[in-house]
């Protein structure tokens, strides 16, 4: 479903990816780890060109991301993201932040998108809270109205940039278990994380990124308990041991 | 002594007068910085383009009037212009197109200030959802920057309500024109200017504490809204 070919990305002079190939079937689950600044958040910004692409091809469900007959907003409303930093809109309540999509992109009524902005919301354990403002809401809660507001325009693909860093650490199950939901109906989802026990449990795939390029993947029981490069070995002994 | 006496009369004959004038003086305000808020706002949105001749254009445009004095620019558009055009143009029109023109470029700035002000995540989040740039701008970006530009805005409309005085040089009826008018006839300056500036005080005053509280209840909205992170 999500195709990347010899992807290279630079910002000026620095290359920040350095030929990335991967696939993704449709309803697999991929996290992808590794040490900050490998290029992994970059990697996934690509994937719905929020970042434009030095070189290669994107193609999700066959169209090229690049192409300039593709219609770049269809594709991201396709293909859903949801931030480290939540971006929600703070000027909307919790209800406004995820009829948006559906009213202006899809076309929908406000009554039909208030219909399915409340299932959405009751999707994420939101139901009552459909009328706050996001800073009425702890850090978890925006992160699921975030999730609930790209899940509001039925995409086929869901890209996670870190999503619980930047949370308390208290916070950070709910959100997983969100998440954990979404795979489970069979949601194709690419997610950035150093959430290690989500990515043992939920990924079908680990993705190990560093320098740009991907160093390793597989299953994650392969990549956690028999990792083969150095780099990797390297990493999972930093990130357990702290 | 001098032998001067103040008069209350004077004060009290000249007042219906001078209001008239500080209507017009209202009018040629709100009517400049209505035209001047959408000048503004299309040459700041211009100014935030990528597009390489838009830019530049908006530039000449903000720098040239923020370059040169208010009065300049009214005897040109008045007296200069009409020349090029080959018709006059009506002194109360004038007058809302110089303030217009000249608030403008100072809007310019401010609205560019408060758009570039708002999180470039907003932006993005708004295209993730597969908004076009000018939908994310239209109900994203451009609600939270207007709430910031409130402040700045109100300041502008007490500057430009001082400027129109300036106006006097191309015979406008507004408020100075007519205090001028009455010091002619009778030669009461002291009691006539005094009541000019009076009039322009309690119009600014009014609108400078009417903007305090704006500003305070946009900053408390502000601050319940960026509270929890």
């Amino acid at each position: 479903m999500i195709e990347v070919q010899d992807l290279h990305k630079n910002f000026g002079h620095v290359e920040v990816l350095r030929g990335i190939d991967a696939s993704v079937a449709a309803g697999e689950v991929v996290v992808v780890v590794g040490p900050s600044g490998s290029g992994k958040s970059t990697f996934l910004r690509c994937i719905n060109r929020l970042e434009e692409v030095t070189s290669g091809r994107i193609l999700i469900e066959g169209q090229d991301v690049r192409d300039s007959r593709t219609d770049i907003n269809m594709i991201r409303a396709e293909v859903g993201m949801v931030f480290q930093q939540f971006n929600l809109f703070p000027h909307l309540t919790a209800l406004g932040n995820v009829t948006l999509g559906p009213r202006k992109v899809r076309g929908a009524s406000k009554a039909e998108a208030d219909d399915i902005g409340r299932k959405m919301l009751e999707k994420v354990g939101l139901g009552d809270k459909i009328d706050n403002y996001p800073s009425q809401l702890s850090g978890g809660q925006q992160q699921r109205v975030a999730i609930a507001r790209s899940l509001a325009l039925s995409p086929k693909a869901m890209l996670f940039d870190e999503p619980t860093s930047a949370l308390d650490p208290e916070l950070v199950g709910e959100v997983l278990a969100v998440m954990r939901d979404l795979a489970r109906e069979g949601m194709t989802m690419i997610v950035v994380s150093h959430e290690m026990g989500f990515a043992r449990d939920v990924a079908d795939r680990v993705i190990f990124m560093d320098g740009g390029v991907i160093v390793e993947e597989g299953k994650p029981s392969q990549i956690f308990k028999q990792p083969k490069s150095a780099r990797l070995k390297d990493f999972l002994r930093r990130v357990i041991e702290h | 002594m001098s032998g001067f006496e103040f008069k209350w009369s004077v004060v009290l004959n000249s007042v219906p007068t001078l209001l008239g004038g500080a209507e017009l003086t209202l009018i040629i305000t709100i009517g400049g910085l209505l035209f001047g808020f959408i000048l503004g706002t299309v040459a700041g949105l211009m100014k935030l383009s990528g597009k390489p001749v838009i830019r530049p254009v908006a530039n000449c445009y903000i720098e040239a009037i923020r370059g040169t004095p208010f009065m300049v620019q009214v005897m040109f558009l008045y007296f200069g212009v009409p020349l090029a055009l080959g018709t006059r143009i009506p002194p109360l029109t004038a007058a809302i197109v110089a303030v217009a023109v000249n608030a403008g470029a100072y809007v310019a700035e401010i609205v560019r200030g408060a758009v570039q002000s708002i999180d470039r995540g907003q932006m993005e989040a708004g295209r993730s959802i597969g908004l076009s740039h000018r939908q994310a701008m239209l109900y994203v970006v451009w609600p939270q920057a207007f709430r910031r530009m409130i402040p700045p805005l109100g300041n502008q409309f007490i500057i430009s309500l001082k400027d129109t005085s300036l106006l006097v040089v191309i015979g406008v009826g507004e408020l100075t024109r007519t205090g001028q008018e009455i010091v002619a006839e009778n030669f009461r300056a002291f009691e006539v200017w005094l009541a000019v500036a009076v009039i322009y005080f309690v119009m600014t005053y009014t609108l400078s504490r009417g903007l305090r509280y704006v500003e305070y209840r946009v900053s408390a909205s502000e601050r319940a809204r960026s509270s929890s992170t």
